[in-house]
């Protein structure tokens, strides 16, 4: 009896070669077999790409009575990538009042995800 | 109630402004764009032709000879440079120069300075040409001028001189009444005695309005391609080919500013607002150049235009008052040698009011142009050194490519310039190589102060044509 | 005119130019003059508020802000003289720098030894010939980038990107995530300009079409623009009749970096035709006495990383030079082989280390990166446009390569 399997396609970015890698996977998101990746290294990534992605978010949100305009801000850890969008809503909504020490915490524990987002420049 | 309405704010409707504001006369300009150039006008050549290419029987012919006589004491008043470069015209083959030498002839008789250039005389004056042409006919008193600097100066000279500016709005209806004209534009209304319509593209379409149009405007698009100024030198003169009888050809153009200009092109278009550029024209373009001057390459190319003719079906000049309307009088199929012509276009208004009846009375107040131009990069460093002495603004450059100081954008602005473009035609912000990438928004911070509005309503020519779409 | 004499000048406080006057000021250089035309130092760092940068110089993943406060702390700590918004606008035939703000005027400065680190400009929409018309909506991807990131405005609401350099891809995400569609990129070459890794986070993350062999061939809209046209290319570079439209608001151009080089040429310095910046050696020396250069000014890198390495390389020469006026004896002039671009720097002249940085033509798999005589011999599994080729030789390699009368490289395929 054969389970139902799944094909995804993903390019590895952990080095050059950019080598693309098909995922198979069950019905119930197991990996079953990864054909194309050419190192452990790639391998990794393309395991935690396929089950976890994530990302770093960088934007800029909205200053208050200050020299410039915007202030860049990051998140300061790796956020799940489908949480991207609304965090960025979040964002939108947020203004910060000079002055600002870089790696300062402008949100703290975004979305309860357990990641801060931190200025990455100073605000005089 | 005004004695003169001029309906079109391009080189000719101001050159007449200009003339006007001379005479105790009560005038008003209008003009359908945010600021006057922003036609035909915005996309000329700079080339004050020698006259050599027009039948003197022809009312080009006789303005554009006047005109060319005229621009040097013009430019002079104005505060414009002016250079009389000179124009060849080469032979590319031998069954060219039977048609040079007969171009050299009527010149001859048309009082027109020319002469023959060969050989290595040829070679000496103008290097880079091909290496097959080694004949050509000289006409020096050709020159160039800065393309929009002398709109503006007529403009602010009118201003200074009493004349009333209307921009922004488009003329919709004409109808008379007893005293002359009701002219409506965007919401206002007009009285004026007589109508004076330079309306370039559009001047049919205005005639129309009042049935004055007993002529069509046909619609000429030409491409234009500017070549980076480190080609500076690559021609000495404006080159044209041997002309054929419908065309001067494609030109390499040498500009006041010393770089090169190619073009341009000759299409008949339909729609009077098409500007574009195209993959074919530029091919049109670099194939002809090279068979004048084989150094150009495509890869010189930073910037292009093209505008569009107002050829009148008459394929003439049409300077007259209408003889169907009264006190309507056409300034119309002003194309090339136009800027040549306008000076002399105003004067031969001037002449068709006297006749007309209009009591001209010439004012013993008019005020010379006398705003300095000033421009940063022009002058050597103690010269600069005591401009930013005056003002401290010279010497914060916003331009890049171009050398332009911020106090040379704030005084574009004090002369009427409101957005990116009309900064860019008065100081050259943003006609360098790198296309206005590093100025834009400075030139938009210093408009939004200036004129006390937000850097998102700033456009770049009016219009729906904001340079941002929000503020975040 | 206010006249300064100073030890060491460096013209643009970028990555480059502001690890160059650290440098300097470590070797001992007692007066070093920084300059930039901004309003702060980190030159276009400060705009990049993406990540990605240090990580091969600090092994870390910083945004460009970040990176730029590494160098401006450090060079707080020193007494390097910081002279922000002010333009270099001339470089007198007697290497006289002449500087323009709004509060000194005019300065000239005279110096032992001159950094030049201008960085670059963008290629734009006119200089690949795009036809059509010439409305609002049309940006460089970096200006779009300070509009967004600076400045605080959005450029447009609905984008087409042309040209899959890094900034254009890294700009279809920014107007993205700040709620703009981005509707595909355009790339005219079989593969994209940029790294891997902006292809997958920038474009497929965001499900953004990148369309290879593909190019804008006409631009639509009067005041503002309203679509393009774009057809498939063929192997000779020509557009077919497989041609597509795409209704948009905003174009973004990302086809490439040319090296700032205004003042380099009032000197004048030989520009490189190839590179757009002018002959270099490994010191970073342009050939004119007391002249030396980096960053991007030089010739365009891929990293920040790197260009703070080529800082500090022309820092120390320039140091050296102002202290001892040195200069090399020798040098032995690189030569690019097959499939390389270019090869950079033009001369060797050192016998300690040197890094050369190879650009190849195409992207090509399994190949042998080889030199004249074989004393560069390495091993690749792809080497890419998009990122340079690192060529690091040692004391024992350059002692060979000192008698030779010329290095060349090849990149050639294996087997």
């Amino acid at each position: 009896m054969s389970k139902k399997m799944d094909e995804r396609k993903f390019t590895c970015i952990m080095c050059p070669l950019g080598c693309e890698v098909t995922v198979k996977s069950d019905d119930a998101g197991r990996i079953i077999e990864l054909i194309g990746a050419n190192c452990p290294k790639g391998e990794k990534y393309i395991k935690e790409e396929f089950s976890t992605p994530k990302r770093v978010l960088t934007t800029t949100v909205a200053v208050e009575r200050s020299e410039i305009s915007r202030l860049p801000v990051r998140t300061s850890d790796f956020i799940p990538k489908d949480k991207i969008f609304d965090c960025m809503t979040v964002l939108s909504k947020a203004k910060v009042k000079a002055p600002v020490k870089i790696s300062d915490i402008v949100i703290e524990n975004i979305l309860g995800l357990g990641v801060d987002v931190v200025a990455t420049r100073a605000l005089k | 109630m005004y004695n003169i309405a001029i309906i079109g704010g391009g080189i000719v409707g101001n050159a007449i402004a200009r003339e006007l504001s001379r005479y105790d006369l009560k005038t008003i300009l209008i003009e359908k764009e945010i600021e006057v150039s922003f036609g035909t006008s915005k996309a000329n050549s700079g080339i004050i032709h020698s006259g050599i290419h027009d039948k003197p029987e022809t009312l080009k012919g006789r303005l554009c000879f006047m005109g060319n006589i005229i621009w040097g004491q013009l430019a002079t008043e104005l505060r414009i440079p002016f250079e009389r470069v000179g124009e060849i015209l080469v032979a590319r083959s031998d069954e060219d120069i039977p048609v040079l030498d007969q171009i050299l002839e009527n010149a001859k008789t048309n009082n027109i300075p020319a002469e023959m250039v060969t050989g290595t005389k040829l070679r000496e004056i103008e290097p880079n040409l091909a290496p097959n042409i080694n004949t050509a006919l000289l006409a020096p008193t050709a020159g160039v001028i800065p393309p929009y600097e002398m709109t503006y100066a007529l403009y602010e000279n009118a201003m200074q001189n009493g004349v009333e500016y209307l921009l922004e709005s488009k003329v919709t209806n004409i109808i008379n009444d007893k005293n002359g004209f009701i002219v409506t534009a965007d919401s206002r209304e007009i009285k004026a005695e007589y109508v004076i319509n330079a309306a370039g593209v559009y001047a049919d379409d205005i005639a129309k309005l009042i049935g004055a149009n007993n002529f069509k405007i046909l619609p000429r698009k030409g491409e234009e391609y500017i070549l980076d100024k480190r080609l500076d030198n690559i021609n000495n003169h404006i080159i044209f080919p041997t002309p054929n009888p419908t065309s001067k050809g494609i030109l390499v153009i040498k500009t006041i500013e010393g770089s090169t200009m190619i073009g341009p092109t000759a299409e008949d278009i339909n729609d009077k607002e098409d500007t574009s550029t195209s993959e074919a024209g530029l091919k049109k373009i670099l194939d002809f150049v090279r068979t004048m001057v084989p150094d150009i390459k495509k890869s010189d190319i930073i910037a292009s235009f093209a505008g569009i003719r107002p050829v009148s079906d008459t394929n003439d000049f049409i300077i007259e008052e209408s003889k169907v309307v009264p006190h309507f009088i056409n300034a119309a199929g002003i194309q090339s040698p136009g800027l040549t012509a306008a000076p002399a276009i105003a004067l031969e208004i001037i002449e068709i009011l006297k006749e007309s009846g209009m009591d001209m009375r010439k004012k013993n107040n008019f005020k010379p142009y006398d705003k300095p131009h000033r421009r940063l990069t022009l002058l050597n460093n103690n010269e600069k050194e005591l401009l930013i002495k005056l003002n401290k603004d010279y010497g914060n450059i916003i331009c890049r490519c171009e050398t332009v100081s911020e106090a040379e954008v704030v005084a574009a602005i004090k002369n009427g310039a409101k957005t990116v473009d009309g900064i860019k035609f008065r100081t050259r912000a943003g006609m360098g190589r790198c296309q206005a990438g590093f100025c834009t928004h400075h030139v938009m911070r210093i408009l939004s102060k200036e004129l006390s509005v937000p850097e998102e309503t700033i456009t770049k020519r009016g219009g729906d044509s904001r340079i941002v779409k929000e503020k975040r | 005119m206010k006249k300064i004499s100073t030890d060491l000048i460096v013209i643009g406080a970028g990555p480059g130019g502001m690890a160059a006057a650290l440098k300097a000021s470590e070797m001992g250089i007692k007066n070093i003059l920084l300059v930039d035309r901004l309003e702060e130092l980190g030159g276009i760092l400060q705009q990049c508020i993406h990540n990605g940068f240090g990580l091969q110089k600090f092994e870390k993943d910083l945004t460009g802000p970040e990176y730029a406060d590494h160098y401006i702390n450090l060079i707080k700590k020193t007494n390097i003289e910081v002279l922000l918004h002010s333009m270099a606008i001339e470089i007198t035939k007697d290497k006289k720098v002449i500087l323009s703000n709004n509060i000194d005027g005019l300065i000239e400065v005279s110096a032992k030894a001159i950094v030049l680190a201008m960085g670059c400009r963008e290629r734009t929409r006119q200089q690949v010939s795009i036809p059509g018309t010439r409305p609002a909506g049309i940006f460089t991807a970096g200006v779009a980038q300070r509009f967004v990131n600076i400045e605080g405005y959005m450029p447009g609401k609905s984008v087409v990107v042309v040209g899959s350099g890094d900034i254009g891809m890294i700009m279809a995400r920014r107007m993205t995530l700040e709620g703009a569609k981005v509707h595909a990129v355009t790339e005219i070459l079989p593969y994209a300009g940029g790294l891997t890794r902006n292809i997958v986070q920038c474009l497929e993350d965001y499900q953004i079409p990148l369309h290879l062999n593909h190019n804008v061939i006409n631009i639509c809209g009067k005041d503002r623009v309203t679509g393009v046209k774009i057809a498939k290319i063929d192997s000779n570079g020509d557009p077919t009749n497989e041609t597509f439209d795409i209704e948009c608001d905003t174009l973004l151009f990302s086809v490439g970096l040319i090296p700032e080089n205004e003042l380099s040429r009032m000197v004048p310095l030989d520009i490189n035709p190839v590179t757009g910046g002018p002959y270099i050696d490994d010191t970073y020396h342009t050939g004119n006495d007391g002249i030396f250069i980096c960053g991007n000014a030089a010739f365009v890198n891929d990293l920040a990383d790197y260009v703070s390495l080529e800082g500090e390389i022309a820092g120390e020469a320039a140091a050296k030079y102002a202290l001892y006026g040195n200069r090399p004896n020798s040098r032995i002039p690189t030569i690019a082989g097959d499939n390389v671009r270019f090869i950079v720097p033009n001369f060797i002249t050192r016998q300690d280390q040197v890094t050369l940085y190879v650009r190849v033509t195409e992207p090509i798999t399994d190949v042998r990166v080889i030199s004249t005589d074989g004393i560069v011999n390495l091993k690749k599994q792809i080497v890419k446009p998009s990122e340079m080729v690192e060529i690091k030789l040692d004391s024992d390699k350059l002692k060979k390569i000192s008698q030779l009368k010329e290095l060349k490289i090849d990149v050639k395929k294996n087997g």
